[in-house]
């Protein structure tokens, strides 16, 4: 680094070394275990194909105007993406305070929002990379293409930091590594599968699709299919608006948490 | 300049145990000071506050002019620290640790790279750069802590316990290596059980107790107040009967061998002269302990009857 540039450009320059060296960290910790990472999910997705849109779908017959394999296939890249993102943010996070590698976080100069865009960087960088696995695996079994390649993006990113932040929460309270299960298996689970990737809510009872609605999952899900499909049960604007709401608030919670060093520092 | 100037500091932690009673502490820049204090007295916790990895209660600490509530960053980049745990992923090559913390720091990584090849080579942990953490020795660990501390260049480096479990012939070199690191500029906080390392390596030293400082001073005056120094005496021939001798306090360990308990102002020779005028000879000598280490206990013990006197 130039000793002629600002002060402040040095400094977001130190900025930029913490956060590549962060995400450079976490990519190479995922690629490294590969098979359980990357791999799980492009098996579950094959089997949810194979069963589901081939055996179980070719009876069930089309859905909003389009074959079921073809209707599922967003809800299920999405379903990859949530789950990814925010296992990695999660168990990463909670390692480093469980073998205390925290610690050479916290004693390095790298302001809070630096370590967790880091971190959920790392976590995006998962979503995204099991996201197109699954993809790729939809792609030989269905026909879609991105009907607006624009909304396809954004909605999967915006889904993975969401939910990347989610996971960065979960460890910052966990005590153990039972904790780190507990919230997917009873939080995310009910609300994806609840959330529309198997079917349009239109198919449901009044009281059941108004309760639906209180799901944020179902926005990101819908979002996804209208980028996909070009079809969704809910308008795109509030989907977004959803997402982006949560977003914000899951940054403030998680920044107020790292600067107060709460399950970190004593 | 300071280096380090903590003031009334206090730490509270939420069992209600108040570790640290508001502690001043004052290091010069370029000084290398010793931390000493028996388990439980606060020196971990008055690390663990400057170094970022515990919350204050109260008061203020400054390095290098720097408020850590104010410059948390510059405080930071200023500091180098040796944790008394280990505190690695283990499942990182070796060189990793190193290079990653580097980029913590907002090192570019060819220079971390750079960096971590000549503190590797210099500990003697090149040829195990891409062993796993977890296959290293203790003593290695060690030594990749402090490593892993000095890769940024701090101005001020802090050792907790940094010699603890590992073998003499490594300590010896470590010290070496810290000496060269202070001589070149760097001001180093150390605490150690080993008092023989603060009285070999510090020119200042501060006890801790009770999270209160109880004193600070430099080390050889402060070995100047030592009131007793126990010596093991090696006599030539059996002893028949303990020799008396007005104003000495002796001891038979063994038939060849006595403790012999000097106060200030006594002295050695007086000492040899009663004993041969008895037929003592004494062949030999040593410190029955580290000088530091008699007046450290010596202090620790009028700490507490004073605390008990204040309780009472």
């Amino acid at each position: 680094m130039s000793a002629r540039r600002s002060p402040v450009v040095q400094r977001w320059y130190r900025y930029w070394v913490t956060f590549a060296t962060l995400l450079n960290k976490e990519v190479l910790r995922f690629s490294r275990i590969w098979m359980q990472t990357i791999l799980p999910s492009a098996i579950t997705t094959t089997l949810y194909f194979v069963i589901f849109g081939r055996l179980i779908g070719a009876r069930i017959g089309a859905m909003d105007g389009f074959a079921y394999v073809d209707f599922i296939v967003p809800g299920l890249v999405l379903m990859a993406v949530i789950t990814n993102a925010y296992s990695n943010v999660v168990s990463s996070f909670y390692s480093s305070k469980f073998s205390r590698f925290v610690e050479e976080l916290l004693v390095s100069p790298a302001p809070p929002w630096v370590i967790l865009a880091g971190f959920v960087a790392g976590g995006v960088a998962r979503g995204v990379v099991v996201g197109i696995v699954v993809m790729l695996v939809a792609m030989l079994f269905t026909n879609v293409t991105p009907y607006n390649l624009a909304v396809t993006l954004l909605v999967f990113v915006l889904t993975a930091v969401l939910f990347a932040l989610g996971g960065f929460i979960n460890a910052v309270f966990a005590n153990s590594f039972d904790d780190i299960s507990i919230v997917p298996t009873f939080v995310l689970t009910p609300l994806t599968y609840l959330g529309g990737v198997f079917y349009s809510i239109d198919m449901l009872p009044p009281f059941w699709q108004w309760a639906s609605k209180l799901n944020p999952v179902l926005y990101m899900v819908n979002a996804f299919r209208y980028g996909l499909l070009g079809t969704a049960d809910i308008p795109l604007s509030i989907a977004f608006i959803i997402i982006i709401g949560f977003i914000v608030v899951l940054v403030l919670i998680s920044l107020t948490l790292l600067k107060r060093g709460v399950g970190i520092k004593q | 300049m300071h280096a380090l100037v903590v003031e009334q500091l206090r730490k509270v932690y939420r069992t209600g145990f108040e570790a640290l009673k508001g502690v001043d502490l004052r290091v010069e820049e370029g000084d290398f000071f010793a931390l000493l204090g028996p388990n439980g007295a606060g020196k971990s916790t008055l690390i663990g506050i400057v170094t970022s990895l515990v919350n204050k209660t109260a008061g203020s600490v400054r390095v290098f002019e720097h408020d850590l509530d104010h410059e948390p960053e510059a405080v930071k980049a200023s500091l180098g620290v040796v944790p008394q745990e280990f505190n690695f992923n283990l499942f990182l090559p070796v060189a990793e640790v190193v290079i990653n913390q580097a980029g913590y720091f907002g090192i570019p990584r060819r220079e971390a790279k750079a960096r971590t090849e000549f503190l590797l080579k210099k500990l003697d942990l090149w040829e195990r750069r891409r062993s796993e953490m977890r296959l290293l020795s203790g003593g290695m660990k060690r030594r990749l802590m402090i490593a892993r501390a000095l890769v940024h260049r701090p101005r001020l480096l802090i050792l907790d316990e940094p010699t603890a479990g590992v073998d003499i012939e490594i300590r010896r070199a470590m010290w070496d290596y810290l000496r060269e690191l202070n001589a070149e500029g760097t001001t180093i906080i150390l605490t150690t059980h080993y008092l023989e390392e603060a009285e070999s390596l510090c020119r200042n030293v501060a006890v801790i107790d009770h999270g209160r400082i109880e004193a600070v001073a430099e080390t050889q005056a402060l070995l100047a107040g030592l009131d007793t120094e126990t010596f093991v005496l090696n006599l030539r021939r059996p002893l028949g009967q303990l020799p008396q001798i007005a104003g000495f306090g002796l001891t038979a360990v063994d038939a060849t061998t006595l403790e012999a308990q000097l106060r200030r102002g006594q002295s050695l020779n007086e000492l040899f002269a009663a004993l041969g005028a008895q037929g003592v000879e004494v062949v030999s000598m040593r410190n029955k302990q580290n000088r530091l280490e008699q007046l450290f206990l010596e202090m620790v013990a009028r700490g507490r009857s004073g605390t008990a006197a204040r309780a009472a």
